[in-house]
């Protein structure tokens, strides 16, 4: 079993790592006033440009990491730090794609790209001049004046897309963004976001629970264990060469041979996962 | 990059379609006639009830007015002017204090609502008590504006305020991420969020700053329909108070029709109903 297959390519001590989560720890108090542990001393490393994909079982706390690192939450033992900065309010410099819809749906496409330079004080000129270039590159020329529900789930999140990297954030966060698209625009999907990562080369944090997807992007997949008190359980560095074809590495051997590594270390936890929601339920039954 | 790409209504039909369509839309129309022809039925067969059981008896012509006898008057208005002046004027007047009433009650709604829902500390009950006491007091001033606005704001005030309380956390995170500040994630998510909910409101809102504005005019006014309604009351004039009452009913339905105008302006964002199964 591979308990810590710890990350031997370290950046050099001169560059201090993009997100740098030391001893985290991460309670919520529920509705009916219980204490839930969602993360337990937590270690997690990314360095400037390097794509991380963190797997896990459900409710393992993948998506709670974002929002320490976002500043969106803040940890309860441990400290978050964002480029050498402990994290404070929310980080500047960081793009967050969500699981769910949030482009807002009373602005028109255009509008919604051009909204960050806009809170960011851009004229709106300059900001609707970056915004349209923006949509290009993602392949929505000619979509600027729909509003959000006349276009599909793809081109919505590649307007999400658009949105965030128009900040050019340092770190870009994602959390499931393709989990609620079909699989075939899931794959074009994550070629595109290969392409777009490579124009401006981001920190990313990419939570899924698909590990092919999760090997197919990242320079480094983490492994969290089973909630509640979900932590690193092993880190698997993808030495598979870039520009990746999403559709087509799946079938290199390489590529076959991290996916059993990986999904071995992954497999039990998954186990435990599922052993705990047959027991909620077999408690909540009888 | 063509693959999820959501077409408009294709362009190229068949003419067998194209003939399908017109058969149907020429079946939507036939239903349509049907249900206005059938509209109309109902209001001839309720009016001419009514005509025939009042039937010229002056007793129930006191009581419940007829028909016939409402049109007079309401002609009678309209040619020669009411008691305390022209018609029109005695609109003007009621829906000035309505509308007044009604915007004043409904920005203090909104600003309000959105300011408790955005700022827990103000969301203190004692805090809202505070100014419903104030409101309360400002009662003693025999003002009908005043009173609209008492009535409309409460309406508009609890829609914006649970507007504010749904509004997605999603998009809030979202904003906030992208770099807006309180005030700018307020303006850009929570108000056109809320507004759902607040356009919901006007309606009846508007519904209230009427029935205020002729309430008003019913405790003390020289002018206005609330009075015209008190006049023909104290006359014994039952087609008088009807007349007046489906003037107001018109004027209402005016309102309404310019309220859901600007409804669909104001969320045009909002995907169209598509029209789904009878249930």
């Amino acid at each position: 079993m591979h308990t810590s297959t710890q990350s031997t390519a370290r950046p050099g001590a001169d560059s201090a790592p993009a997100i740098e989560l030391r001893g985290v720890t991460k309670r919520f108090t529920t509705p009916s006033g219980s204490v839930y542990t969602a993360l337990k001393d937590l270690d997690l490393e990314v360095a400037p440009g390097e794509f991380c994909a963190i797997v896990g079982p459900t409710g393992c706390g993948k998506s709670t990491t974002l929002t320490l690192v976002s500043g969106l939450e803040r940890p309860s033992l441990g400290t978050a730090t964002v480029h050498g900065e402990p994290v404070s309010g929310i980080t500047p410099g960081v793009g967050f794609v969500f699981q769910t819809d949030a482009v807002l749906p009373w602005k028109s496409v255009l509008d919604n790209v051009a909204i960050g330079p806009r809170f960011r004080g851009t004229p709106k000129a300059t900001a609707n001049v970056a915004a349209r270039d923006w949509l290009r590159r993602v392949g929505l020329a000619g979509f600027e004046d729909r509003f959000p529900h006349q276009l599909s789930g793809g081109m919505r999140k590649r307007v999400a897309l658009a949105q965030s990297l128009i900040n050019e954030p340092e770190i870009l966060l994602m959390d499931e963004p393709f989990s609620a698209l079909d699989v075939q625009t899931r794959a074009i999907m994550s070629n595109e976001l290969l392409q777009l990562w490579d124009l401006t080369r981001p920190a990313v944090v990419f939570v899924t629970h698909d590990l092919e997807e999760a090997i197919a992007l990242a320079d480094k997949v983490v492994v969290l264990t089973a909630g509640p008190g979900g932590t690193v359980k092993a880190t698997f560095e993808i030495d598979l060469l870039r520009p990746r074809v999403v559709q087509e590495i799946r079938f290199e051997p390489r590529f076959v041979d991290l996916y059993h590594q990986i999904w071995e270390a992954l497999r039990s936890e998954v186990d435990i996962a599922y052993a705990q929601t047959t027991d909620v339920a077999r408690t909540v039954a009888s | 990059m063509s693959t999820d790409v959501a077409q408009p209504t294709a362009t190229g039909e068949s003419t067998e379609s194209s003939e399908n369509q017109r058969a149907y839309r020429a079946m939507l129309r036939r239903r349509r006639l049907l249900v206005r022809l059938t509209q109309f039925a109902v209001l001839i067969v309720l009016l001419g009830g009514w005509q025939l059981f009042v039937g010229g008896d002056s007793r129930k012509v006191i009581l419940y007015g007829e028909p016939s006898g409402i049109a007079n008057q309401l002609r009678t208005w309209v040619e020669h002017g009411t008691a305390l002046g022209s018609l029109g004027d005695q609109i003007r007047v009621t829906l000035e204090e309505a509308i007044i009433g009604f915007f004043i009650g409904t920005a203090l709604g909104i600003v309000c609502g959105i300011a408790l829902g955005r700022i827990r500390f103000l969301a203190d009950p004692r805090i809202v008590l505070g100014s419903v006491f104030i409101l309360a007091f400002g009662l003693g001033i025999e003002s009908k504006i005043l009173l609209v606005i008492v009535l409309v704001f409460f309406g508009v005030f609890f829609n914006a305020f649970q507007g504010v309380r749904e509004v997605d956390r999603n998009l809030i995170a979202n904003a906030t991420i992208l770099g807006g500040s309180r005030w700018q994630v307020t303006r850009h998510v929570v108000l056109p969020s809320a507004f759902t909910w607040i356009i919901a409101s006007l309606h009846v809102s508007f519904g209230f700053a009427l029935i205020g504005a002729i309430v008003g005019e019913f405790l003390g006014a020289s002018q206005g329909l609330g009075r015209l309604i008190r006049d023909a009351q104290g006359t014994f004039n039952a087609n008088g108070v009807w007349a007046a009452m489906l003037i107001m009913g018109i004027v209402a339905l005016t309102a309404e029709w310019f309220i859901t105008r600007l409804e669909n302006r104001l969320l045009r964002w909002r995907p169209p109903q598509l029209s789904g199964p009878d249930l």
